[in-house]
């Protein structure tokens, strides 16, 4: 990153401040250059390579490669369709169970009014946020598995209780939705000024007026970014559920990681990358609509 | 996904514009107790399965407490090869991502505000590929080696690249997971300095360009350098997608490979992971990047 001596005469003739823009542009645009180089070969060969073989079949003597969308509608069908409509709607509960949740928790700590609990809460919030994966699992395994301490000092089995199900995986989902629900929807329930409630009751609103009419319309893209974002965080999941579910749960992630790792037959592999296409079209489906949401309540949230 | 933690400004502001005049503190007595409600029920939830685990691991039912889940763990079978390993990529994944996005971002700060965009959506993205999409293009990537390539001076590399010792694919891999991460803490610790001007002043004073980097920015971005560290530590540790599918065992893979035989001892690691982790991040909200801390992370899950 060494440069020339930033003198006049060594970068053309033009004067005053294009110069000085011609001098600049090009060497900045270097310092960003192993990035862009990286992502292009880290990022971009690997992303390439799924979507070209979603979408191609090589036929194995010729070694002749076509177009099909035959890995596509394969991973829309069977078992395969069954997954992912298995992970949707795991996502789908599991995020409208922790926004709810989440907000009444933001809800309280913002009410609140002391500042201890606030930090208390919002640093656990972002601790437990980043809790997920294999660790996640275990404590659950431990707390609720089959001979799990709750399990067993509350006498759950005979009720009927089963961690490794949809419900159970659920309950242990919610552990790191719910606290990221309450980061995502803290700033925006701050940004209900006081002065509007007040204003609302000498107008003579009800409480419940002042969410009809104020409160919620104003919160509302935050509240959908919220759980459009929880939707993604658990539709993405996969380590949780693999150590503790294992096959039993149909779900898109174990459905990949079965066809990626055992000994398949060939051309399964390939649905396993259509498959890898399908999440990546909803999850990218997901933050086409959480992106605009942030912006609009973003607005109300100077 | 913008940042998500409030910030100090707005906290004061909603304080000092909360007045609580005497006819809402009569309203304000009904929240109380389902505010407490709230709390309480959640405080059990997230705290129950903590202690549960704890008991878990000394409790054993017959025999009383025993710390013997702890104290093996050292002496267990592939517990010390797992955790190097998996510290060894942590350190290659924040020098490599480190290294990548420092230069990146100073340059956008300071002279190409119209690579701005491209870099932020290139750094985002992998916020939308999931990691097992990520794996099985990897994967496929990682087949071309044998298949096609067995007979030019590249195969060598893709068997580098995929040493049982060192899995440098892993680090690779685990460099674009954290991007999103690094970027966010480095933006916002680059948004709070005056680049432009600290840059100008040290190279009028003869400066070079790496020692502008280096003795002049670098110590002014510490605190958002190491939130970018330590999420990056907390990712890599507990990473387990990536890793298992592709075969190789750090950490998170091997807890769950004993798991079978030794019940007690996976939750006693889990435990003991747990804790470093928030011990981590603890430590990283009180040097200052408290947003960093709590934005929310691509941690496996």
């Amino acid at each position: 990153m060494s440069a020339p001596a930033p003198t006049p005469h060594t970068t053309g003739t033009a004067g005053g401040s294009t110069t000085r823009r011609r001098r600049r542009g090009p060497r900045t645009w270097l310092a960003a250059l192993p990035l862009l180089v990286f992502t292009a070969l880290c990022f971009g060969i690997p992303l390439g390579a799924l979507v070209f073989g979603a979408v191609t079949r090589t036929d194995s003597r010729s070694g002749a490669t076509s177009l099909t969308g035959e890995h596509l509608a394969r991973s829309l069908q069977g078992p395969y369709l069954g997954s992912l409509i298995g992970s949707v709607q795991l996502s789908a509960l599991t995020a409208l169970i922790g926004a709810v949740l989440g907000v009444l928790i933001a809800q309280a700590v913002v009410t609140s009014r002391s500042q201890g609990l606030r930090n208390a809460a919002l640093t656990a919030s972002g601790v437990l946020a980043n809790f997920g994966g294999v660790p996640l699992a275990f404590a659950f395994i431990a707390t609720l598995g089959i001979s799990g301490v709750v399990t067993r000092l509350a006498d759950l089995g005979s009720l009927g209780w089963d961690l490794y199900s949809f419900t159970g995986l659920a309950v242990v989902y919610l552990y790191f939705l719910i606290p990221l629900m309450v980061l995502a929807t803290v700033p925006a329930l701050d940004g209900l000024r006081p002065q509007w409630r007040e204003a609302a009751q000498n107008a003579g609103a009800t409480a419940w007026q002042f969410w009809r009419h104020v409160g919620l319309p104003v919160l509302a893209p935050s509240l959908l970014g919220g759980f459009v974002l929880l939707f993604g965080t658990a539709f993405a999941a996969h380590a949780t559920a693999a150590a503790l579910v294992g096959g039993s749960v149909p779900l898109v992630t174990l459905k990949i990681a079965d066809a990626l790792s055992g000994n398949v037959l060939t051309g399964q592999e390939n649905v396993a990358l259509a498959l890898g296409l399908d999440m990546i079209l909803i999850a990218g489906l997901v933050m086409a609509v959480y992106l605009p949401l942030q912006r609009r309540s973003a607005r109300w949230l100077r | 996904m913008a940042a998500m933690t409030p910030t100090a400004q707005e906290t004061a502001a909603v304080e000092a514009t909360s007045p609580a005049p005497d006819v809402t503190r009569a309203r304000h007595r009904r929240p109380r107790v389902w505010r407490g409600l709230v709390l309480g029920l959640a405080g059990a939830y997230f705290l129950v399965p903590l202690v549960a685990s704890f008991a878990f691991t000394v409790h054993v039912p017959g025999r009383g407490i025993s710390f013997d889940a702890y104290t093996r763990l050292l002496s267990a079978e592939g517990f010390t090869e797992s955790l190097l390993l998996s510290l060894g990529l942590a350190a290659a994944t924040i020098a490599l991502s480190l290294t990548l996005a420092v230069p990146a971002l100073i340059a956008v700060r300071l002279g190409s505000p119209r690579l701005r965009p491209v870099i932020e959506v290139m750094c985002m993205l992998p916020l939308v590929v999931p990691p097992i999409a990520l794996v099985t293009g990897i994967a496929t990537v990682l087949r071309w080696g044998p298949e096609h390539l067995s007979r030019t001076p590249l195969y060598q590399t893709f068997i580098a690249v995929q040493n049982e010792k060192f899995p440098v694919v892993l680090v690779l891999a685990y460099a674009v997971l954290a991007l999103p991460f690094v970027f966010r803490s480095l933006d916002a610790g680059l948004r709070a300095i005056d680049v432009p001007t600290l840059v100008e002043a040290a190279r009028s004073c003869g400066a070079s360009w790496p020692h502008t980097v280096l003795r002049v920015l670098v110590p002014n971005l510490r605190s958002s350098l190491a939130g970018a560290a330590f999420l990056t530590l907390a990712l890599v540790l507990g990473e387990f997608t990536i890793a298992s599918l592709l075969g190789f065992r750090p950490f998170a893979v091997w807890i769950v490979s004993i798991s079978g035989a030794h019940a007690r001892m996976s939750v006693a690691v889990s435990v003991l992971s747990l804790v470093i982790t928030w011990a981590l991040l603890l430590l990283l909200s009180r040097t200052g990047t408290a947003s960093a801390a709590s934005a929310p992370s691509r941690k496996e899950s």
